[in-house]
């Protein structure tokens, strides 16, 4: 609900404010990206003064100084250092964590909701759990604002916010073209503004394999484009999981097979089917030998250091696309097929690859993603598995949708955000405007979509363009997984918000592209 | 809106354009390819300790040329700026067949140091690269300045990554057309200072040499004029902190001359003016609503004498600050209905006898522009509806083909009326698709059209535009490079010059070389660079 009301407690105020509320209140209750589920404000505003400006945790929360990640948040979202030495009254914000998961990750079911109250010359934020007070924080760093004196303040306000989606994500590709570590840093950084959730690093492919694994060193030494220079090492690997974490951020690994996997072949003979030309062997390669009991053994091993090194619960298995001719073309997954009854069908074959490498969960062995190609084609999946939805016309989708729940699966959607596909124009209207829920299914169906997903596939994006092209196109999913459609199904009302959402990830030193003429009070300053 | 999700092929990684065969192009990486070379199979190995550019004892510019001596700057910290930093040279001493120094050699007696580059301007060079010493000469530093650019650096990217070194080679080079114009556009959104500055710098790389500023329009006014301050005062998005200071512009004309390049400011009129009216009272038309003025302003006031006066005491001003020989004076797509609705235009129509033609009345502004324009002894550029709608134009006007539909049509008639004329109908690049839409701007051939041969050289060549509606700071830079640099290659190399598989080869590299030396070029495609975009 977005109202526009005085809490009890600042009754006085709002009387005094009511005049001039009713002419500009719009601008400050708009202020917030993606909009809150509920949210008011009045017109009565604080002067903030960086210098008496402090964040304090209440004497109940079980989160204190010391709690590493609210207090690297704290330094985050401090406000810019300047020097009005003038103002006088301090502004503190009190923030309140009932379960003080400080050394956590954040999960599938973590809770990010949180209340925000600016009132009476203070800030109270309250929040469940510290990704929740994440949340607060940067709602509260959006709700403050600089007059043209250089001056800053914050309206009184009151929210109540929760995510209307628990898994937003954003895929990166850092396979078609190698992202340097700065870049993914910076997105996660603009991801925290816009409160996605889920980094989905997909990041092998054919064209390269930039992970630099412990067990098999072979695999990016030889299949990276560059074995020193266009890797990640253990330690990058690290410092992204590290850096998504303080945001509230889960990084989910994606490791896609069969198909997909040209630049694991060179670092790992034997791995990939050998394609034929009718005899003999044409020195090409395709999917991964589904026919070596080897295969499954490599797989063993290296899911075994993925689940190691990254903390989240799910991995994902990928399952996308795979092309059959190659297999088609070998005798001895001919025989192979022959041996196990498979007939000529191939998606047989898939299906026995993919159950046999989700079979390979040990203790240790994580829930799993697929491509839904696993689903299209596969009837063996464990009910636990996620699946993704990337491809179809909105109403291939929308009967998608309908049968993966009633299936009774989990479901994402990433189809109609296809983001690295580009046009002229305002084009962040049609990213808005999709209804994720717009399907036939009863209301236990509707609850299986746990959420969607940007993706930036790589073929024409790297570090030279990849901020741009992400922001502030992204920004209109971010607003759709967030909050209430019935409050944001406007372009129209969505458009000035969004225009000066984008300035702020500027001034943050995003480098957001315009949404249309105009300008920014400060510019962009690189080139 | 959805509806192309429909049709379009549900690949994870569809294209729509065809992928051309990687293969290395016999000419290394050389962009835009020169009208005539040969690369040898001999190597020999460059080293920056060792190697030095030089003016050539019998060149006819010296020390005193700065303009070259700046160039010569430049071009050795790009060649050898990574080798150096990875302190490669240490004490390798150079072997006799290496090469040791470039001589540059301007031939003719005057070599036009100190002048600014203009249509007719000199750009061709002859680069002989042998051992121990190679030689550039050009008439002028103009095609000096461009042999550095094209063969020098680019042939040297035949190099290993350990050591540079450079093939035998002999070019023989000069533009296809005289000009190779980018247009900006800083009243849509204000471009900073630097983000002109840099892409001026690798528009030398890619041999363009006119940038064509389209510096005001409807949504500001950044260009702070010295006669009427109030423009800017008024008309910028922020009178401070988006306009471009008298300085600012002074920079820029330099900077863009020390690399050849011409400045060609546009002022257009009488429409696209919206920002001109909030310093000046009375230049726009106010448009009627009825009977009563509705608030809301047309194009420039074009019976008003007061409007003329103004004109000319601007562009007199725009005659000094702008050192080129050409203006561009706009003049398109000019709305009517505000003309229609002011009854004093309406009166002024029926005493000049134009009836209800009001092309006739934007004529009657235009004539009395291009006049007043002419006595500052500038020559001026229009858009083509200008030509189109038979005002008289001198007959050194050079007209600017934009509009998309009959392109050939249009530059038969230009030509035909004995005009010059440039074309940008193929090359909006401000225009975004998926996919490697480069090969569209490579394709397109400006001399397609039908027309004596007479009528062909009138084609004085082309401009790249980037129109500011969704660009600016954060994202002009890999929007233009290297989709950009396909039209420059199309405006220098010789027509025969289209093989796509060829030209993605070196462009890639070409890119890649853009983006080492800190230009943020977006990808071709999928594949890397050795040194990767380190901004963000």
């Amino acid at each position: 609900l977005k109202t526009i009301s005085n809490s009890r407690r600042c009754y006085k105020q709002w009387l005094w404010f009511m005049v001039l509320f009713m002419s500009f209140s719009v601008i400050y209750v708009d202020a917030v990206w993606p909009m809150p589920q509920m949210i008011s404000s009045s017109m009565a505003r604080y002067t903030l003064n960086p210098r008496e400006f402090i964040f304090q945790y209440s004497s109940g929360s079980s989160a204190q100084p010391g709690c590493s990640l609210l207090d690297s948040a704290f330094e985050r979202y401090y406000p810019p250092r300047q020097h009005d030495e003038w103002f006088r009254f301090p502004f503190t914000v009190v923030v309140h964590v009932e379960r003080a998961e400080c050394e956590g990750y954040p999960d599938a079911d973590s809770s990010e909701s949180y209340k925000l109250s600016v009132c009476s010359g203070q800030a109270a934020l309250r929040a469940e759990t510290v990704w929740g007070a994440l949340r607060g924080l940067e709602s509260f760093s959006q709700l403050v604002y600089q007059d043209d004196f250089g001056e800053y303040f914050v309206n009184e306000t009151e929210i109540e916010d929760f995510p209307r989606f628990q898994f937003r994500g954003i895929l990166l590709d850092t396979s078609r073209h190698y992202l340097p570590l700065h870049a993914i840093l910076k997105t996660l950084d603009a991801m925290s503004y816009n409160k996605f959730n889920v980094f989905h690093w997909h990041i092998v492919d054919d064209p390269s394999f930039p992970y630099q694994s412990s067990t098999f060193p072979d695999l990016s030494s030889k299949g990276a484009f560059h074995p020193l220079t266009h890797v990640y090492t253990q330690i990058d690997v690290k410092r992204v999981i590290a850096h998504a974490r303080l945001r509230g951020i889960r990084v989910l690994a994606e490791f896609d097979s069969p198909g997909h996997t040209q630049s694991w072949g060179k670092g790992q003979p034997g791995l990939l089917t050998p394609c034929y030309k009718g005899t003999v062997p044409s020195g090409t390669f395709g999917p991964v030998n589904p026919a070596n009991s080897s295969s499954y053994q490599f797989m063993t091993r290296l899911f075994k250091e993925v689940t190691s090194v990254f903390p989240d619960s799910y991995v994902h298995l990928g399952g996308d696309e795979v092309d059959f001719t190659c297999w088609k073309s070998n005798p001895d997954v001919r025989g192979f097929m022959l041996k196990m009854g498979f007939g000529t069908d191939y998606t047989k074959l898939e299906s026995y690859y993919m159950e046999k490498l989700v079979d390979k969960k040990g203790p240790k062995w994580r829930l799993v993603w697929f491509w839904q190609d696993v689903f299209d084609y596969h009837e063996k999946i464990p009910v636990d598995t996620v699946l993704h939805i990337w491809k179809g016309s909105p109403g291939q989708i929308q009967q998608e949708l309908s049968s993966i729940t009633l299936a009774g699966y989990r479901v994402i959607l990433a189809a109609p955000w296809y983001i690295n596909h580009i046009d002229y124009g305002q084009d962040w209207e049609k990213y808005y405007t999709i209804q994720p829920l717009n399907f036939t299914g009863t209301e236990q169906q509707k609850t299986l979509v746990i959420g969607g997903e940007v993706c930036m596939w790589g073929e024409y994006v790297d570090a030279t363009n990849l901020s741009p092209r992400l922001w502030p196109r992204a920004s209109a999913a971010g607003e759709r997984l967030w909050s209430d459609e019935k409050m944001t199904s406007s372009v129209i009302d969505a458009f000035p918000r969004l225009v000066d959402f984008r300035c702020r990830l500027l001034r943050r030193g995003i480098q957001a592209e315009p949404l249309f003429v105009g300008h920014c009070r400060h510019e962009y300053q690189g080139i | 809106m959805l509806s192309c999700q429909l049709s379009a092929d549900w690949q994870h990684h569809s294209t729509s354009y065809e992928e051309p065969t990687l293969g290395d192009s016999p000419y290394g990486s050389l962009w835009p390819l020169p009208q005539k070379v040969q690369i040898s199979t001999v190597v020999f190995k460059l080293s920056g300790a060792s190697f030095h550019i030089f003016d050539a004892k019998a060149s006819s510019s010296g020390a005193s040329c700065r303009l070259l001596q700046n160039a010569y700057r430049r071009y050795d910290e790009y060649i050898f700026t990574s080798s150096r930093k990875q302190g490669q040279n240490k004490s390798k001493k150079a072997l006799a067949s290496d090469m040791s120094e470039l001589q540059v050699w301007i031939t003719s007696a005057d070599s036009e140091c100190d002048s600014y580059p203009s249509v007719t301007s000199d750009e061709s060079y002859k680069l002989s690269v042998d051992s121990p010493v190679a030689v550039l000469k050009a008439p002028k530093v103009w095609g000096a300045l461009r042999g550095r650019v094209h063969g020098f650096y680019s042939t040297h990217c035949l190099y290993s990554d350990e050591e540079k070194s450079i093939n035998r080679t002999d070019i023989h080079d000069f533009p296809r057309f005289a000009h190779r114009g980018l247009l900006l556009d800083t009243s849509r959104h204000f471009l900073p200072i630097k983000v002109i500055l840099a892409n001026l710098e690798a528009m030398a790389w890619n041999k363009f040499n006119v940038f064509h500023w389209h510096i005001v329009d409807d949504p500001s006014f950044p260009y702070l004029s010295r006669t009427f301050p109030q423009l800017s005062q008024h008309g910028a998005y922020h009178p401070y902190t988006h306009v471009y200071t008298p300085s600012d512009v002074k920079m820029i004309i330099e900077f863009a001359r020390l690399r050849g390049i011409r400045v060609v400011p546009e002022f257009d009129t009488p429409g696209h003016t919206q920002s001109w009216g909030k310093g000046q009272k009375d230049l726009l038309t106010p448009c009627y609503s009825g009977a009563s003025p509705s608030g809301s302003f047309g194009p420039v006031n074009p019976m008003l004498n007061t409007t003329y006066d103004f004109m000319s005491m601007f562009f007199k001003e725009v005659n000094t600050v702008f050192p080129d020989a050409y203006v561009h004076l706009g003049g398109d797509e000019v709305d009517f209905s505000c003309w229609k609705s002011n009854p004093d235009i309406q009166k002024f129509m029926e005493q000049q006898g134009f009836g209800m033609d009001y092309s006739k009345l934007e004529s009657f502004y235009i004539q009395r522009l291009l006049d007043i324009v002419t006595t500052t002894n500038k020559g001026y550029m229009i858009w083509q509806e200008v030509f189109d709608n038979g005002v008289k134009l001198k007959s050194d006007t050079v007209v600017h083909v934009w509009m998309g539909n009959k392109v050939e049509e249009e530059l038969q008639k230009v030509t035909e009326a004995g005009f010059t004329t440039i074309l940008s109908a193929p090359w909006y690049l401000d225009y975004i698709s998926y996919g490697q839409d480069w090969q569209k701007f490579y394709r397109a051939e400006p001399l397609s059209f039908k027309g004596t041969d007479a009528q062909k050289k009138l084609v004085i060549g082309g401009e790249a535009c980037l129109w500011g509606e969704y660009v600016d700071a954060t994202n002009l830079t890999p929007r233009l490079w290297p989709r950009a640099s396909a039209v420059g290659e199309r405006l220098w190399s010789d027509r025969d010059v289209r093989d796509l598989n060829d030209a993605y080869s070196r462009l890639a590299k070409h890119r890649c070389r853009m983006v080492q030396r800190g230009i943020p070029a977006e990808p071709l495609f999928t594949g890397y660079c050795a040194h990767e975009y380190k901004g963000v």
